[in-house]
This record gives structure tokens, sequence and C-alpha cells, in this order.
């Protein structure tokens, strides 16, 4: 069976809402960095981070050729689930209040104070501007690296799917960067990483199973179960887990 | 070299906040494994059993990390 809708759909959207999440933590540094310390050498920084990244990419894509598809299925699909699953529960618990909500107004803020603690650096050649933006670009684009291997790495031709969504996302963000030049405050953060959260953990199951040699019923049709039923879970988990950090017992 | 280490530490964290759910994890994938080489169960019914032992150890957790806070904010 060639690569199903309800497979490649739902690679796409996993893909564009996981990297979107990453690019906007990695925008609220960079507009940190730039806007105080000059836009040339964070801008480099930031190129050049990606450029790294691209090779990382096409080394990893190569590798992985060479690899018996069940042993990246179990491989990716237990990284998969603990990324997933992690994501998943601290939404959760961010929906139910019990950890405080990702505040990227605030990040900008603290990374903003951090880059002027450092003195003055609008010189033609900012190595320290270099540096944050250079970090940051690896760190939030590794994440994202790892997101589309692990979502398309599971299956003949599902790279090209989530490597879209991922570009995709980057070109969403960068244009809104352009266009408002501040953090991207209203974005629905921690709604992305509970949809993200079920999404990747329902793919992790998945790919899992499938590297176990399972035969799940309906074949690619089950993601859409396997998100249906890990949604209805976290949907009810939230006011669950809010009584319980409230004191009301499960019984009640 | 600053810049690797924080990237590895970064990587390690992706996958790793509380220790004994990745772990809690871990352990049912394995005997899960176990299951399909050892117990003759459907595949089908296998898939299911993954998927819901995976769901209870979130349900698990995220209950456990909510009455933990309630008894360090002292809530109740």
């Amino acid at each position: 069976m060639g690569i199903g809708w309800a497979h490649m759909g739902t690679s796409i959207v996993a893909s564009f809402l996981a990297s979107l999440v990453e690019c906007v933590e990695a925008l609220t540094v960079v507009l940190a960095v730039g806007s105080v310390r000059g836009w040339r050498s964070a801008l480099i920084g930031s190129a050049t981070a990606i450029a790294v990244l691209l090779v990382i990419i096409a080394a990893l894509g190569n590798a992985l050729t060479h690899i018996p598809l069940p042993i990246i299925q179990l491989v990716v699909g237990t990284l998969l689930l603990l990324f997933g699953l992690r994501w998943l529960r601290k939404a959760i618990l961010r929906s139910a209040g019990i950890i405080p909500l990702h505040d990227e107004q605030a990040a900008f803020a603290k990374n903003s104070q951090a880059m002027r603690n450092l003195g003055s650096g609008h010189s033609t050649w900012d190595k320290v501007a270099f540096a944050a933006a250079f970090n940051i670009t690896m760190l939030e684009g590794t994440e994202v690296v790892f997101i589309v291997i692990a979502i398309g790495a599971g299956r003949t031709g599902m790279l090209l799917p989530a490597s879209l969504g991922a570009v995709a996302a980057l070109i969403v963000v960068i244009a809104l960067g352009l266009a408002l030049h501040r953090p991207l405050a209203r974005v629905p953060e921690n709604t992305l990483k509970f949809t993200v959260g079920v999404l990747l953990s329902a793919f992790g199951t998945f790919w899992v199973g499938e590297g176990m040699h399972l035969a799940w019923p309906g074949a690619d049709w089950s993601i859409l179960a396997l998100i249906a039923a890990y949604l209805a879970i976290a949907l009810t988990m939230v006011p669950l887990c809010r009584n319980q950090a409230q004191g009301v017992p499960l019984n009640s | 070299m600053n810049w690797l280490k924080n990237i590895f530490r970064e990587i390690f964290a992706l996958f790793v906040d509380d220790g004994s759910f990745a772990l809690a994890i871990i352990i049912w994938l394995v005997l899960i494994r176990w299951t399909t080489s050892h117990l003759n169960l459907s595949p089908a019914a296998t898939g299911i059993l993954l998927f819901a032992g995976l769901a209870l150890i979130l349900i698990e957790s995220t209950v456990r990390y909510a009455r933990h806070k309630r008894q360090v904010t002292g809530n109740g």
C-alpha cells in the first residue's frame, strides 16, 4: 500500500504545528538579540545554524536509507513516544493551570535584558549576537530536525511531506517576524503543544506497533483512531488534574 | 564547545524531564515486545494493549504530578 492520505495529511500537520512552536521560540530570542545588539550578526548567526542543520539533515537522511525499516520504526517510534507523551503531559498540566504557560513577551524581555547586560554591540561584527542567535537557532532547529525525521522516517516517501510542513512553518514565522518585528505572543502556544503532543503520541504508538509487526486494525486509518483516543484522554485529564491540584477527590 | 554541550543537554531534555515517566514508557514497550514474541496474542489485540498501557502511564503521571503540586502548595 502506498502512502495513505490519512498518513500524509497528519504528517504534514504534525510537522507544521510542532515546527511552528519551535520557530516561534527561536524567533523571540533572535528578535531580542537583533533589536538590542544589531541585526547583521544576529541574522548571520541564525543563517549559519540553519546551514549546519541542513547538512545534518542531508547526512542523517542518507544514513537512514541504510537501516532496515522495522528498526527505524521501533527506535524512532520509541523516541517519538518519549517526546510526544512528554509534550502532551506538560500541555495537560499547563491547561489545568498546574504549571505556568510559556510567555513569549516575558522571554523577549528577559533575553533583551541579558543582551543589554553584555554591553554595547553595534560594531560591524558582534560575536555575542552571532553566538546567541546561532545557539538558539541550533537548539530549536535540532528539535525541528528530530521532529521531521521522527515523523518522516517511519515509511518510505514520508520524509518529504514532513519536511514540507517544517519549511512552511519556518516561512510563516519568518514572514510574521519581518512584518511585526515583535515576539508572536498571541500564538496559542499551549494549544499548539497540546495538539502536537496528541499527534506525536499517536504517530509514536503507530510506529512502535509497526516496528513490532503488529497489525493495526484499518491499517493507516488507525492513526486517526489513535489521535482521537489520545485527544479524548488528554481533554478528560485537564479537569481531572485541576481538581486533583485543588484537593477534590477523584470520585466527586 | 559550550554550545555543543548545551545541544546534547537539550536533546536529552527533549525526551526526559520526569525520569519515572520516561522509564515507565520504556518498560511498557519492552513488556509489549516480550509479549509479541512469547505470548500468542493477536497482533490487533497487542496494538490495543500497547495503546492502553501508554494511556494509563500518561494518566498516572499527570495525576501524580497534580497531587504532588497540591501537597507542595498546601491546597485542599
